[in-house]
């Protein structure tokens, strides 16, 4: 570094940073919201909005098949939609069934019964108003088979009991019998398999979320056959906005979408701070280069 | 035989599909969902070999101690390590009836304390990668690369307050460069129209692809004996 600093101007010295800079000011962009608590308030998209009222407008007591189809890695994008969708479906009274199609997907949603389901609504029972069946192995397969047998494929639930004595496994026979499928992915199999495989042959509505890196893949099915769909964080803050303000005491809890954007909106400015001084560096070079 | 058999099964279940799908009536209704039971029972299966077939490479690495030997040697001893926690239930409160995940058992605290944490590094890491490689790499060179670079701009902005501020007192008739909403139709109409464009090629190569399976043209996924 040293060595290549020496005579050179100062858009070149710029333009050969240290990377390692680049990563403490990035692990700075970070760290520093986190800690001070900089939360940003995004109001919800209409791609989101539209999901929120296709939730919003069902009869008390529908059906609503969550798939978690992530794992850890991407949990702090995937978790925060999860919890929404739960909080929302479930203050509408509706009956949530959580299915994985990945292997890593069941303790996502256990988690989710753990710390948002079993705090934030202690009335609810379980096998009554939410149901935790699972991960079966088949990606697509799955779903195709669950299209026309539901209850061949999960005979149980995820601690072993037969669904048969679970109330509100009345009535589910084929994933048709399901009024909306919200499917959370990061990859394959995920949100697109749904719409692909249960949506579209099915006629059942389909919305859900998936990775940033991911959403621009879903656009083409939106709005004919994905009611709408959260991409990424900040798909998450604006359903999270969506249900502050139908029901306004989440205003006061925690809003982990919210939160967690503050550092990314930051991490954003720092990446395109970086950007512009990189173009910059470079178009005085080409100059230099011109001129002499 | 060992090419004909597994050519007529596959010529067999790829014409039954294709006919289950435009008539969805008895017999082809079972039928397809027979199918999917099978693929399901198959994919069960492919656990058993994917594991193998990792312990198979790992094993070897470290007798022959390999170039970073030392990793395979610790994946062999986490696959082992996490197999035996949740097949032997460790530590799970009502032994043997009890669920392997419960709170208390070493799955949960192997899958808590250090699978998701890893997992959670290694994603994570790509902010700093990002970060650097858009500093290094995202140059208006050319003018194909300077859409992208603006496109980009753009998108990266719309989340920020800088996003908002930028551009929210333009009057009505330039609300449409405001950049929330220019990055809505960024994502909406030129992004749509390029997935679209990707999406209906790749159709078309799988439709491709099939069929040559199906007819017995395309023969390498019966390995060194389907050629020839």
């Amino acid at each position: 570094m040293a060595e290549a600093n020496t005579g050179s101007t100062w858009f070149e010295r710029l333009g050969a940073l240290d990377r390692r800079v680049i990563f403490l000011l990035i692990a700075l962009a970070v760290i520093i919201p986190l800690v001070v608590h900089y939360t940003t308030t995004i109001p919800a998209s209409r791609i989101v909005l539209d999901l929120y009222e296709a939730v919003e407008n069902l009869p008390s007591g529908s059906k609503v098949l969550i798939s978690f189809d992530y794992g850890p890695s991407t949990a702090p994008e995937n978790q925060p939609m999860a919890t929404a969708f739960t909080r929302h479906c479930l203050e509408k009274g509706h009956k949530i069934y959580l299915i994985a199609l990945w292997a890593t997907g069941p303790r996502q949603s256990q988690q989710l019964i753990d710390e948002v389901i079993k705090v934030e609504f202690p009335d609810k029972v379980y096998g009554e108003d939410y149901i935790h069946l699972g991960y079966k192995a088949g990606n697509q397969g799955l779903i195709n088979a669950l299209l026309s047998d539901f209850n061949s494929m999960y005979t149980s639930d995820l601690a072993g009991e037969d669904i048969e004595g679970f109330p509100m496994m009345e009535g589910i026979g084929t994933l048709k019998d399901f009024d909306i499928i919200l499917a959370i992915g990061s990859g394959f199999p995920g949100t697109k398999e749904w719409v692909q495989f249960a949506g579209d042959p099915g006629d059942i509505p389909v919305g859900g979320g998936t990775t940033a890196v991911m959403a621009p893949l879903l656009y083409p099915y939106y709005p004919k056959q994905m009611l709408g769909f959260l991409g990424g964080l900040q798909g998450a803050a604006e359903y999270e906005a969506a249900l502050m303000n139908g029901y306004p005491k989440y205003r006061t809890m925690t809003r982990r979408a919210s939160t967690t954007m503050g550092p990314q909106v930051t991490a954003h400015l720092v990446i395109v701070g970086f950007i512009l001084i990189g173009n910059l560096t470079y178009l005085m070079e080409r100059r230099k280069k011109r001129k002499y | 035989m060992k090419r004909s058999i597994p050519l007529l099964i596959t010529f067999l279940v790829g014409v039954a599909l294709i006919v289950a799908m435009f008539i969805p009536h008895w017999p082809f209704d079972v039928l397809n969902q027979n199918f999917s039971v099978f693929y399901d029972i198959i994919a069960v299966f492919a656990f058993i070999l994917g594991g193998g077939n990792l312990l198979k490479v790992h094993i070897r690495k470290v007798q022959r101690k390999g170039g970073d030997w030392k990793y395979s040697l610790v994946t062999i001893i986490g696959f082992f390590l996490v197999l035996g926690a949740g097949l032997l239930k460790i530590g799970v409160p009502g032994g043997w009836s009890g669920d392997y995940q419960a709170t208390g058992s070493l799955f949960k605290y192997l899958y808590d304390s250090a699978f998701q944490p890893l997992q959670a590094t290694m994603f994570s890491l790509l902010a700093f990668f990002v970060a650097s490689a858009s500093y290094r790499a995202f140059r208006a060179k050319t003018r194909e690369a300077t859409i992208l670079l603006v496109a980009a701009f753009i998108i990266l902005l719309r989340p920020t307050p800088l996003g908002y501020y930028l551009t929210f007192w333009l009057p009505e008739p330039l609300q449409f460069l405001h950049v929330p909403n220019l990055s809505t139709w960024i994502l909406s109409v030129p992004n749509m129209a390029g997935q679209r464009a990707i999406m209906i090629g790749i159709a078309l190569g799988i439709v491709s692809t099939s069929l040559r399976l199906i007819l017995g043209i395309e023969r390498s996924y019966l390995g060194s004996e389907g050629k020839g």
